[in-house]
């Protein structure tokens, strides 16, 4: 009898063998697989990649959220090579070639914040786990950017922050997967308190109504700073709850409370009830301290120049971006926004759609998705095109760095869209900050995170 | 001084419309026994009334500038209202210009239209329900009206601006005798109060002395013994239903200027007009009206500066609190009659 070599121990060995063999194709296309392979969060397949924008589609902040919305469809657009290209034909980045983000075509999910930093989280959250989205942008609200940016942080996910203009955002709250390109309200007072002092001297009482949250505290604090630094005395300063509605018992103490200027540290929806209630008190029309009154808005847009009609009129305040601008990648992507929604964009729309861009092109030139990657192409990086003159993202905070503009209120518009006037453009040197600077010195970046 | 009179003042512009609203509801819960959530989006359809009064006459044609250029550079579009056509530029703007006092009187049957489908359509059907089934069912149809609203109009408050004749200050103060430019009060906030009083002084001189009206109070003492004597006290109910849906609407039409109208501004104002009902006792018509006044001049001297800055936060909780310290002295509200509530 002869002895066969199949024995029981090498029909063992070939049964692991070829069951090995035979899973290999389902572990290396399944999720797990990608996880451990590329070790970050949510990693695309080869076709698609989902981005999640969270914006404020009911609140306070909603007109800001709706726009946003509009400009994050039209990036995605482009970034699909579908559109003129908006921006991506004058940005000084030339990676992106409108064919989707590293060859995958873009897609992407909505949520509603509803300016409430539990609503945002959750509906991020839901985004990340349940969606399956790289990056998350959005925001309108300094409380809301600042608790989704953590949530991302620690989930492994990219948060490329939409409208947050509080310092924390990139001050005391930085996170190392966090950028901001909006503007904060340091350089606010940066760009600001120059004009005010030019417009109405040395010699001022304030009075401050401000939002109770996060970036309210915020504005007031550095608009106190600046405006202190040059001689104008603090009267008060009133908290509001966000949503008010109905100023008017804030505002009545304001004619009797010694003060000759008010500033509101509003936005959005409040901000209009504010400063259209404060015009119906009359208190432009009142003299005090032998000098006309005047209110001042540290943070203007088009939207709340709208919302608040005739009351802007000769009204000053600072922005980010303004449509009518003149460089070559405002006007495309006015022009781009405008031919597709028939009005021009908002502030809030500019930076949600070059945050967008901005993230593509940190994949594309890093060659990765991975956050980590990700953050390396965004570290210092330096760009033009994308409206404000030449822009820097700083590796120190992730906070960009460019003109920042003063507008004043039209007091006779010619249309709905003609409502704020460019009073001056800040140039960068002047609004920038040392990392070290007081209100941001608390921040840590932290390391990275890819998640998974 | 002039601080204090100018929270009063304040206090009566927002104790007019919780006031407003309360009455309408106590009208409501009086007559009908139904405890109704769907009030506060009577007050908001009233103020979207007012906004699509004021869409309607803003439609327009479009003519193109050729002299002048839009954002993207194109010749302009220039938008020439159809009122203006039709009437002349000046009488056309004028038109618009009032569209908030215009729309008070399509308000009126257009709300009470409302109410009448509201409670022969759905709410006839709870009366012998617990009162637990009508707040959820009228909660409910609030949530729905809202979402209607937002469907229509979306999220965003609509500016609804006063007639040019409203805009700017009264020199409150120069007429009390005290120095010129030191209480200013809005015209239009004036005008509302004024409103407010009328209304609320048409509802209860109606009640008062009309027969309907004494039919209706003697229906709210006791419902059977009046439909014994053959009055079909039912139909009257339907009215006052009716009267409630017109005041809320009107209060809510009027309320524009001061507020831009969104989707949510009735359920803001519901919850504070049920502490002011509850405050004034359930079913006592003067108690929701002095409650109404009494917690809009307490909402407004605590959102003062110098309140805040004792105590912490108070502006949001004032009403609240003194709901509590009324329920616990005095149960059955400032004003409330023995056996509401209670049975």
């Amino acid at each position: 009898m002869s002895k066969g070599n199949f024995t029981r121990r090498n029909m063992l060995k070939t049964g692991v063998a070829t069951g090995a063999a035979l899973a290999v194709p389902t572990i290396f296309t399944g999720q797990v697989w990608a996880d451990g392979h590329t070790g970050f969060t949510n990693a695309p397949g080869p076709d698609s990649v989902t981005l999640g924008f969270n914006v404020p589609q009911t609140g306070a902040y909603a007109d800001e959220g709706a726009d946003e919305l509009r400009a994050f469809q039209l990036a995605v657009q482009h970034l699909n090579g579908e559109g003129d290209g908006g921006m991506m034909n004058t940005f000084s980045s030339d990676a992106l070639d409108g064919t989707g983000i590293l060859g995958r075509r873009v897609e992407y999910v909505t949520g509603d914040t509803q300016t409430a930093s539990d609503a945002a989280r959750s509906s991020a959250r839901s985004m990340i786990e349940r969606d399956g989205a790289i990056m998350i942008s959005g925001g309108s609200s300094s409380g809301v950017a600042v608790a989704v940016q953590s949530l991302c942080q620690d989930a492994g996910i990219i948060f490329m922050a939409g409208l947050t203009h509080a310092n924390d955002t990139t001050g005391k709250d930085m996170r190392a997967n966090g950028f901001r390109h909006f503007f904060n309200t340091e350089m606010t007072g940066r760009a600001l308190a120059p004009i005010l002092e030019g417009l109405y001297g040395t010699d001022r009482k304030v009075y401050h109504l401000t939002a109770d949250y996060n970036w309210g505290w915020s504005q007031e604090r550095s608009i106190r700073a600046y405006t202190e630094g040059m001689g104008w005395e603090t009267v008060n300063n009133v908290l509001t709850p966000v949503g008010a509605g109905d100023f008017s018992s804030y505002l009545t103490p304001v004619a009797n409370s010694g003060a000759d200027v008010l500033i509101l540290n509003h936005y959005g929806g409040d901000m209009v009830n504010s400063l259209t209630q404060a015009v119906q008190f009359g208190l432009r029309d009142m003299q005090a301290n032998g000098k006309n009154f005047e209110i001042v808005v540290p943070l203007f847009s088009r939207l709340m120049a709208r919302g608040a009609g005739s009351a802007i009129a000769n009204i000053h305040g600072s922005t980010n971006w303004h449509w009518s601008l003149q460089d070559e990648g405002s006007q495309a992507f006015t022009r781009s926004f405008g031919t597709e929604y028939g009005f021009p964009p908002s502030q809030a729309a500019h930076t949600c759609y070059v945050q967008t861009l901005l993230y593509a092109d940190a994949v594309v030139r890093g060659g990765s998705f991975n956050p980590c990657s990700v953050d390396e192409a965004l570290a210092d990086f330096e760009f033009d095109g994308m409206g404000n003159g030449p822009t820097l993202y700083r590796a120190d905070d992730h906070q960009c760095f460019k003109d920042v503009l003063v507008v004043r209120g039209k007091e006779n518009p010619e249309n709905e869209y003609d409502l704020l006037e460019i009073v001056e453009v800040t140039p960068r040197d002047a609004v920038t900050y040392p990392p070290d600077h007081p209100d941001f010195v608390e921040g840590q970046l932290g390391a990275c995170n890819p998640g998974a | 001084m002039e601080a204090i009179i100018l929270q009063v003042l304040n206090g009566l512009d927002k104790g007019s419309a919780y006031a407003l609203i309360a009455l309408g509801l106590t009208l409501i819960f009086g007559t009908l026994g139904v405890v109704n959530f769907a009030h506060g989006a009577l007050f908001m359809l009233g103020a979207f009334i007012a906004v699509t009064l004021r869409r309607v006459l803003n439609l327009s044609f479009e003519t193109i500038d050729e002299t002048r250029t839009d954002f993207l550079g194109n010749p302009m579009a220039v938008d020439t209202p159809y009122v203006e056509y039709w009437f002349g530029p000046e009488m056309g703007s004028a038109i618009i210009d009032w569209s908030v006092p215009i729309a008070v009187l399509l308000a009126i049957p257009i709300m009470a239209l409302i109410g009448v489908a509201m409670e022969r359509g759905l709410i006839k059907h709870f009366y012998k329900r617990p009162h637990a089934d009508q707040i959820l069912v009228t909660f409910g149809l609030a949530i729905v009206l809202q979402e209607i609203i937002k469907a229509f109009y979306g999220a965003n408050p609509i500016p609804t601006p006063a007639p040019q004749a409203f805009v700017g200050s009264f020199d409150f103060g120069a007429l009390i005798g005290f120095d010129p430019f030191t209480i200013m009060y809005p015209y239009w906030r004036l005008v509302y109060f004024a409103f407010s009083m009328v209304i609320i002084g048409a509802v209860f001189a109606f009640l008062r002395f009309t027969t309907f009206g004494m039919v209706v109070r003697a229906g709210m003492a006791d419902r059977e013994t009046v439909g014994l004597l053959g009055i079909d006290i039912d139909r009257r109910f339907v009215i006052m239903f009716a009267i409630a849906a017109i005041v809320a609407g009107l209060a809510g039409v009027m309320y524009t200027p001061i507020l831009s109208p969104n989707y949510h501004i009735g359920m803001e104002f519901l919850v504070l007009s049920f502490v002011v009902v509850v405050v004034g006792g359930m079913g006592s018509l003067p108690g929701a009206v002095a409650a109404g006044f009494l917690l809009g001049i307490l909402q407004s001297f605590a959102s003062m500066s110098q309140i805040i800055e004792i105590i912490p936060g108070i502006n949001q909780v004032i009403i609240y609190l003194v709901a509590v310290i009324v329920l616990l002295t005095r149960p059955r509200g400032l004003m409330g009659r023995k056996g509401v509530m209670e049975e």
